[in-house]
């Protein structure tokens, strides 16, 4: 899927102690973005002014992570999420292509090329990790052995559909890799995604115009403006990011979204 | 005495003929036989099926597999991976075939194929492109699809030791396909950074029984594929 095959550069370094002790229960804390390089100046501005920087949605997830949890975090923005689990939770990460008890990518030019995480990038082992083929791990994920997977997006639908793997250009090469196994078997799925595409278009939809990845298999989705949970009734506000009122998330989504519940 | 030795790749999969479906491990470079692909670039086997996770990146190893125009089909989750071009171009110059698996379902139709199952039901791409044309039934009130067990005539794969009866260890995320993949080839190759004695292995700690294993192959310094693409290297 596209979300994971652009993953294999510009990932966050491993996760400093700094950044870890900033992750405690600060959802609403203004921090300072660390916007790729690309932005614009005027881009950062926008982005800074309003809702939450890419780090933030990332430590806005990882609050809502329990823990004990076993967690498959997918490549690219969810991958962030590792960087801000609150102090004293303790997670068990799941990559899909072998290893229990994941730990952050070594110093650049360090580590294992045979340790290497489902973005193909190296990363460490903790203590308690554990080895195993792709058949043993895929029982995992599709056993329900997982308590969440976090996932990227192209689009979610209203009811829960996720479309994330392929844009269905003529063009394209088409690449799945795990992401149908990890909507099919994990107990929970967050997506983690900015609210519109680079264009401006909705990425919360009323049906998906994009190939599917699976059908009503979102639980709840995190984006720059908002939480937001998929619910039998469609989308249901559950958070708004600092600054960002409903209206603007409502003019930026592309289904029917309902008001939180009191 | 059981001795499963063969002396070097080039021995090691002489008889792999035109035609022949060729499990390959490997995720990424992690666990990739590039000794036993080079010496099967070598050997000249032509209109080969490849199943394998990915397509290889630069011009090495499972990538110059497919430079070299020796593959006709491909049965793969992930097809592009950063430094891939080879698959790409050939894909659009529609001189490969592709069938696109997710990569749990890939997983399980090779065990499936390995333990003699010849299909079963899965929830995995229920509602997607993946899933079309595909028999579905339900259970427990939930679709699922008839996906079909998978065998090759030859298996390629790496391990860290193995033992002269063919037992192997492996060396960390290189492991991923390997295990499943010996099972379900008819002749299945490993190559190995070290060969030792039957007895020196835990039996407890046994990773791949050596009756999967068929021909073991001594690389004492394998090749790493992102060095070599990094270095520019092309094979052959």
């Amino acid at each position: 899927m596209n979300a994971r095959g652009g993953g294999e550069a510009g990932m966050p370094a491993a996760a400093s102690p700094a950044n870890r002790a900033a992750g405690v229960g600060a959802s609403a804390a203004a921090v300072p973005g660390d916007r790729g390089a690309g932005a614009t100046a005027a881009a950062r501005e926008e982005r800074a002014s309003l809702g939450w920087s890419r780090d933030q949605i990332a430590r806005r997830v990882a609050q809502d992570i329990p823990n004990g949890s076993y967690v498959n975090l997918g490549i690219g923005l969810p991958e962030l999420v590792a960087r801000f689990v609150p102090e004293g939770r303790s997670l068990v990460y799941h990559t899909e292509n072998g290893l229990l008890g994941m730990g952050p990518s070594p110093a650049a030019g360090e580590g294992d090329p045979e340790l290497i995480n489902a973005g193909k990038r190296r990363v460490t082992m903790m203590p308690g990790a554990a080895f195993f083929d792709q058949a043993t791990s895929f029982a995992m994920i599709r056993g329900g052995h997982l308590d969440l997977s976090v996932l990227g997006a192209l689009q979610v639908a209203r009811n829960g559909d996720l479309a994330n793997w392929s844009t269905g250009a003529d063009d394209a090469i088409p690449a799945v890799g795990g992401a149908m196994d990890l909507v099919a078997g994990v107990r929970r799925v967050f997506v983690l995604t900015q609210h519109v595409t680079k264009e401006g278009e909705p990425k919360l939809v009323d049906a998906c115009t994009y190939p599917l990845t699976g059908r009503g298999v979102v639980d709840r989705v995190y984006t720059d403006l908002a939480v937001i949970d998929v619910t039998p009734e469609g989308f249901r506000l559950v958070e708004l990011a600092p600054g960002v009122d409903f209206g603007h998330v409502a003019a930026r989504t592309g289904a029917a979204i309902l008001p939180p519940i009191d | 005495m059981i001795d499963k030795r063969v002396d070097g790749a080039a021995a090691a999969v002489a008889d792999i003929p035109d035609g022949a479906a060729v499990m390959i491990g490997g995720f990424g470079e992690a666990g990739s036989p590039i000794e036993l692909i080079h010496a099967l670039i070598d050997q000249g086997a032509s209109r080969l099926t490849v199943i394998s996770n990915n397509t290889g990146s630069g011009e090495v190893g499972l990538a110059a597999l497919l430079k070299a125009g020796r593959v006709a089909k491909v049965i793969c989750s992930f097809p592009r991976t950063a430094n891939s071009t080879v698959f790409p171009e050939l894909y659009r110059a529609g001189a490969v075939e592709l069938e696109l698996v997710p990569q749990g379902t890939l997983a399980e139709r090779i065990r499936a194929g390995g333990a003699g199952i010849p299909a079963f039901y899965t929830p995995t791409a229920v509602g997607t492109p993946l899933a079309e044309g595909k028999e579905h039934r339900s259970f427990g009130g939930r679709e699922h699809v008839l996906e079909r067990g998978i065998r090759a005539d030859f298996a390629l794969i790496k391990g860290r030791i193995a033992d002269t009866h063919g037992n192997v260890l492996y060396h960390r995320t290189a492991r991923n396909f390997a295990p499943p993949m010996a099972t379900a080839a008819e002749v299945t190759i490993v190559q190995v950074g070290a060969v030792v004695s039957a007895g020196a292995i835990d039996p407890e700690a046994v990773v791949t029984p050596g009756i999967f294993v068929d021909r073991v192959v001594h690389v004492p310094q394998p090749l790493q594929e992102s060095e070599l693409v990094a270095a520019g290297a092309r094979y052959p």
